[in-house]
């Protein structure tokens, strides 16, 4: 075995390696974004700062349309916000409705479920602009949280097979006490379906927060902007070269998702496994 | 009506009583909206003006007269036939050394995933513009390492590469099922192929590859669709042109131009209903031919 305790160190070695190589864009923008902006690319080559920028985040943080990042970022909150409590609950309600129920045609439902799944988005892009056109619904942030309340098919496929888990003799004991369906979901099925819950949270959080062609779509005054928005504001108007203050805010974008990533790792990493479909 | 109608039919009413919302969102925001674009794909429509109908006038144009249409055929089915199996076969190769006991293996899956949680967002990809721009880390190792810098946004073909090597950089998800995958296949199986003095290829190829083919089908079914739609990374690189000569011109940001910049909404709608048929199409030969290449432990008997 002793070429077993001499392999283990050059396996974590290599391992380390390529996992900080892998990593290397993302230490390079935190770093760039305490560099002076005009030694960015002088010295891209170098990782750490020869003098340490804070500067960069006021400048930053002052966006560039008149409106600071404090609003960016209450706006994307606010989408996210909203958009996350109506695809979970709405989510959570339908799953139960496919685990727990049996009705006439709910193959078919669930069927047709899994498959918009696996729909390509673009298709009913343009319908859908048209529609909340119509609707008197653009420079609102209707279109970015209504159609969540109306349930998320990869969630509720997530909840579904979360449900099926949860031993069926627990609804019928419910039943038998005089526990109507809605009872039964909202104050049994509900509370055990915590963690998909949370999963579902995590990852509606994600896209709503990492989502750009919505808000470009449907957010036309500066003040409604989301964080993607502003970030994207700030490489068309490149002729200011503030790329110390776009790093900064970059950085400062990716705080809450590194943050929630690093609080829910084993659930996000579990939620992956089990479905796959992000990124 | 008899009592047990009575409440089968009560039975039924409380499932769609709990199902309606999806009944609700999928006929308003996925099949009534497919509904108007097909029909809006027959048509000429800016928005302002009534739709006019002009048969297969949109289809016509885009096989004949469009070649930035063509362009942007080949730039996304080249982003995609070369960027899905990259992908994948990173995915595979990382979930495979890390599928040990070992206390780092937890962290090294966190390093190895990161990139992917983030990298929908526009944050990565300036951060992507920038790495790659003229005076980039990129160009600066190329000097170093005496080979000559590029000029990633003057050539369409390195622009491209760019963007694959963004897409290809976020292999996490997809590694993450790998690894599932692989921590289903027993230990026994690989040690009974050692007794029988299997190399480690040889292991790999008759036991790994078969026994993950159906997750391999998965994988590749998912990032192929997700890869046809990729818009971000695109949009923001190329400040939404596109370029450089339409280089970046994926599918879905001519897409975007045309509805959104151009108000060409029936051309738009046109295009997005042979996206939609092409990726049927790629789909359905993937689950055809799955039946000669993925392995289902179960048909064996065991």
């Amino acid at each position: 075995m002793a070429w077993k305790t001499f392999k283990w160190p050059i396996y974590h070695i290599l391992v380390a390696a390529l996992a900080l190589l892998m990593l290397y864009p993302v230490f390079w923008m935190l770093f760039s974004s305490f560099k002076e902006s005009r030694t960015i690319f002088v010295t891209a080559g170098s990782l750490f700062p020869t003098e340490w920028i804070w500067q960069n985040y006021v400048t930053g943080w002052k966006g560039t349309s008149g409106y600071n990042f404090g609003t960016y970022i209450l706006n994307s909150f606010t989408i996210v916000l909203i958009a996350t409590i109506g695809a979970v609950l709405s989510s959570s309600l339908i799953a139960f409705g496919f685990a727990r129920m049996k009705f006439k045609g709910r193959n078919f439902w669930f069927a047709l479920m899994m498959m918009t799944l696996m729909l390509p988005g673009d298709v009913v892009l343009v319908p859908q602009y048209i529609i909340f056109t119509k609707l008197g619904w653009v420079n609102t942030i209707l279109p970015l949280v209504v159609p969540s309340f109306f349930g998320m098919p990869f969630f509720i496929f997530l909840m579904v097979q979360f449900i099926r888990t949860i031993p069926i003799e627990l609804d019928e004991a419910a039943t038998i006490d005089g526990c109507g369906k809605f009872r039964l979901y909202f104050r049994i099925i509900l509370p055990l379906l915590k963690s998909s819950l949370a999963t579902a949270a995590i990852f509606s959080f994600y896209w709503k927060w990492e989502d750009l062609l919505g808000p470009v779509l449907y957010l036309n005054s500066p003040e409604k902007y989301t964080v993607s928005m502003a970030l994207k504001m700030f490489l068309d108007s490149e002729s200011a070269s503030n790329w110390g203050g776009m790093f900064a805010m970059s950085i400062l974008s990716l705080v809450p998702v590194i943050a929630v990533f690093f609080a829910f790792q084993k659930q996000i990493v579990q939620g992956m496994s089990s479905s796959g479909l992000k990124g | 009506m008899s009592l047990r109608n009575h409440q089968s039919l009560r039975a039924n009413m409380t499932g769609y009583a709990f199902i309606s919302p999806f009944i609700v969102g999928f006929l308003a925001f996925t099949l009534i909206p497919m509904f108007i674009s097909l029909y809006l794909s027959f048509t000429s429509y800016n928005l302002f003006t009534p739709p006019k109908w002009i048969g297969l006038g949109n289809f016509e144009k885009m096989f004949t007269a469009d070649p930035k249409y063509w362009n942007s055929i080949r730039v996304t089915f080249t982003y995609v036939l070369v960027g899905v199996p990259l992908r994948l076969i990173f995915a595979l190769f990382v979930a495979m050394i890390l599928n040990t006991k070992s206390r780092m293996v937890g962290t090294y899956r966190t390093m190895y995933y990161l990139p992917s949680i983030i990298g929908g967002s526009v944050a990565v990809s300036i951060m992507w513009r920038n790495i790659f721009s003229n005076e980039g880390i990129v160009n600066s190792l190329l000097l170093a390492l005496g080979a000559t810098p590029v000029k990633w946004f003057g050539d369409p073909n390195a622009s491209l590469a760019m963007l694959i090597t963004l897409s290809v950089w976020q292999f996490g998800s997809s590694m993450l099922i790998f690894l599932a995958g692989l921590k289903n296949i027993s230990v026994e199986m690989y040690e009974a192929s050692s007794v029988d003095g299997a190399s480690p290829v040889r292991k790999f190829f008759s036991i790994t590859l078969p026994l993950l083919s159906p997750i391999i089908l998965f994988n590749l079914i998912m990032q192929t669709i997700s890869a046809f739609m990729t818009f971000v990374p695109a949009y923001v690189i190329s400040k939404g042109e596109g370029g450089p000569m339409d280089g970046t011109m994926l599918h879905s940001l001519y897409l975007f131009r045309q509805a959104f910049m151009f108000s060409n909404m029936g051309y738009a709608a046109a295009m997005a209903w042979v996206m939609l048929i092409m990726i049927a199409i790629l789909t359905a030969i993937l689950f055809i031919t799955s039946k000669y290449w993925v392995f289902y432990e179960t048909e064996k008997g065991r």
